[in-house]
């Protein structure tokens, strides 16, 4: 449903975009992952028929932005991230403007402004001018701008910022229920929305895409180490101490006060040496897990490498 | 803002058209109001189009009119037509004066219609100008001082022609918006000034067109 090819977007002298390319397949959920000025807007941007890049090209729902812009956009649902509203007008005659705009006749805008509003919760609010809204409402007549014409494909730049969780938790689940019947590319640079509501996650950098694939993969792609998460009782800097000193240890740290992430190459088993050097430290072992890498690891090893390497 | 921007411009007309006619005991003729009506309509055209893209930059909705399906055309063309239709609305309410000279005097009809004539293109093309200075800046008062100064500078250039040498005076007139204005106050009816006029609508709005899209390769 969204291709790109070869994408590379210069503001002026400045490189944002460096040659990306992904797909993102009918249905699925995919988030785009990645720090500030990473090039995530503007990715979304050429997406939507909003900038033209300076090289590449890129196709929604089979149509070329770059040949058949107007046709692409019919397609498109777009939630961008400054929500631009128009304050003078209120929640009801902004999606009645946006509906006719995306030619919906009067009968269907009726009543998908009334499910809209019913969807989002703003039935309480629905006549009030949007000037007056909270942040956390705008953001939701934002969404509800993005799908008020049904659109087979949704771009999202950072649906959930500065809201309030339960705010959150709603978008969470409104994205995954529309997700059932369109295509979303959802932008984010926070972790744990990408992993409850994602399948697959591109993960972006400096412009370039440094990793993707499936979520529960994503450990995988963060070479080879295992993590073992030890809940000890004892001092824990001596604990510390003690587990460092275990042969093929990688890494020691701690995770809140109680817990002790031991970190050792994948091609050993050190869970014995562990649980011997915590008993004979004379320390009780209340409890010991695997681990998998989270999100938050693999982007910042992912992401800092990449600095590295550079 | 749409009436209040209606309204001082009928108080400042029905102050001048007043003046005017008292002060030339002439009840002719509306010539007088449209020639300071027509330096009002320059200035109103800058104000009434200063906002209209540059306001959906500035709210950031010009991100979201671009990435809906519809053309940049239909997008500069639809917000004329609005302009246009308010400066009709104007011009419409003014008709009370030549009613009143109807009433009270002898007009001459033919020079009403083609001062009204000229006066509406006139105001058309400077709502043109106006919405082009609009897509240049997120900012409205500096599309507003960008308008005003290529309306003021395109009605106002046909006064050096009278310092320059003749060739160079003729090819000063035909660009100014005063020089076409001043035969239509006497009656006259000329297919150049009306081709002036629209040329120059159209060049415009396609600047404005162009204007826009550029702002997409930033």
């Amino acid at each position: 449903m969204i291709r790109v090819k070869n994408l590379v977007k210069y503001y002026g002298k400045r490189l944002a975009v460096n040659n990306i390319s992904f797909n993102v397949e009918k249905g699925e959920i995919v988030g785009f992952l990645g720090p500030n000025a990473a090039g995530k807007t503007t990715t979304m941007r050429i997406l939507t028929g909003f900038l033209a890049p300076t090289r590449g090209e890129a196709w929604i729902a089979g149509n070329s932005l770059q040949t058949s812009s107007i046709e692409a956009r019919k397609h498109i649902g777009y939630f961008a991230e400054a929500v631009p509203l128009y304050t003078d007008m209120t929640v009801r005659s902004y999606l009645d403007f946006w509906a006719r705009l995306r030619g919906l006749d009067k009968h269907t805008t009726k009543k998908r402004i009334n499910e809209v509003i019913e969807t989002l919760v703003l039935d309480e609010y629905a006549d009030t001018l949007l000037g007056k809204l909270s942040k956390g409402y705008r953001q939701r007549v934002g969404v509800g701008q993005a799908i008020i014409h049904e659109p087979d494909v949704l771009i999202m730049d950072e649906p959930t910022v500065g809201i309030d969780p339960i705010q959150v938790a709603m978008t969470r689940q409104l994205i995954k229920r529309l997700g059932e019947k369109c295509t979303i590319l959802l932008s984010t640079h926070i972790l744990p929305e990408v992993s409850m509501t994602c399948e697959r996650v591109i993960i972006i950098n400096n412009g370039k895409i440094i990793a993707e694939d499936k979520i529960d993969n994503l450990s995988s792609m963060v070479g080879n180490a295992r993590r073992i998460r030890l809940e000890v009782q004892g001092p824990s800097d001596d604990i510390t101490k003690n587990l460092r000193q275990i042969k093929g240890v990688i890494n020691v740290k701690m995770q809140d006060d109680r817990h002790h992430i031991v970190e050792y190459p994948a091609n050993q088993d050190l869970r014995s040496k562990i649980t011997e050097a915590v008993v004979k430290g004379g320390w009780t072992l209340l409890s010991m897990e695997s681990v998998e890498l989270s999100l938050e690891d693999v982007f910042l090893k992912l992401t800092t490498d990449e600095d590295g390497k550079e | 803002m749409a009436y209040i921007i209606v309204c001082i411009f009928l108080v400042l007309s029905g102050v001048f058209f007043s003046i005017m006619t008292s002060a030339f005991k002439d009840a002719t003729s509306i010539s007088g109001f449209l020639q300071w009506g027509s330096l009002i309509l320059i200035l109103m055209a800058a104000v009434i189009t200063m906002r209209l893209i540059a306001e959906e930059r500035k709210l950031g909705t010009l991100e979201l009119l671009l990435t809906s399906p519809v053309r940049d055309s239909a997008l500069v063309i639809g917000k004329f037509l609005g302009s246009l239709a308010l400066l009709a609305i104007m011009v419409i309410c003014t008709f009370l004066y030549p009613i009143l000279l109807e009433v009270y005097g002898d007009p001459d009809v033919g020079s009403i219609i083609s001062g009204y004539l000229g006066l509406f293109l006139l105001g058309m093309t400077c709502l043109s100008i106006g919405l082009f200075a609009s897509t240049l800046s997120a900012n409205q008062i500096v599309a507003a001082v960008v308008a005003g100064g290529i309306l003021f500078g395109l009605w106002f250039i046909s006064l050096a022609a009278s310092y320059l040498p003749e060739g160079i005076a003729n090819i000063v007139n035909y660009l100014s918006l005063s020089y076409y204005f001043t035969d239509f106050l006497s009656g006259i009816i000329d297919t150049r000034a009306i081709i002036y006029y629209i040329s120059v609508t159209v060049l415009f709005l396609f600047l404005a067109i162009r204007s826009i899209e550029n702002s997409r390769w930033n």
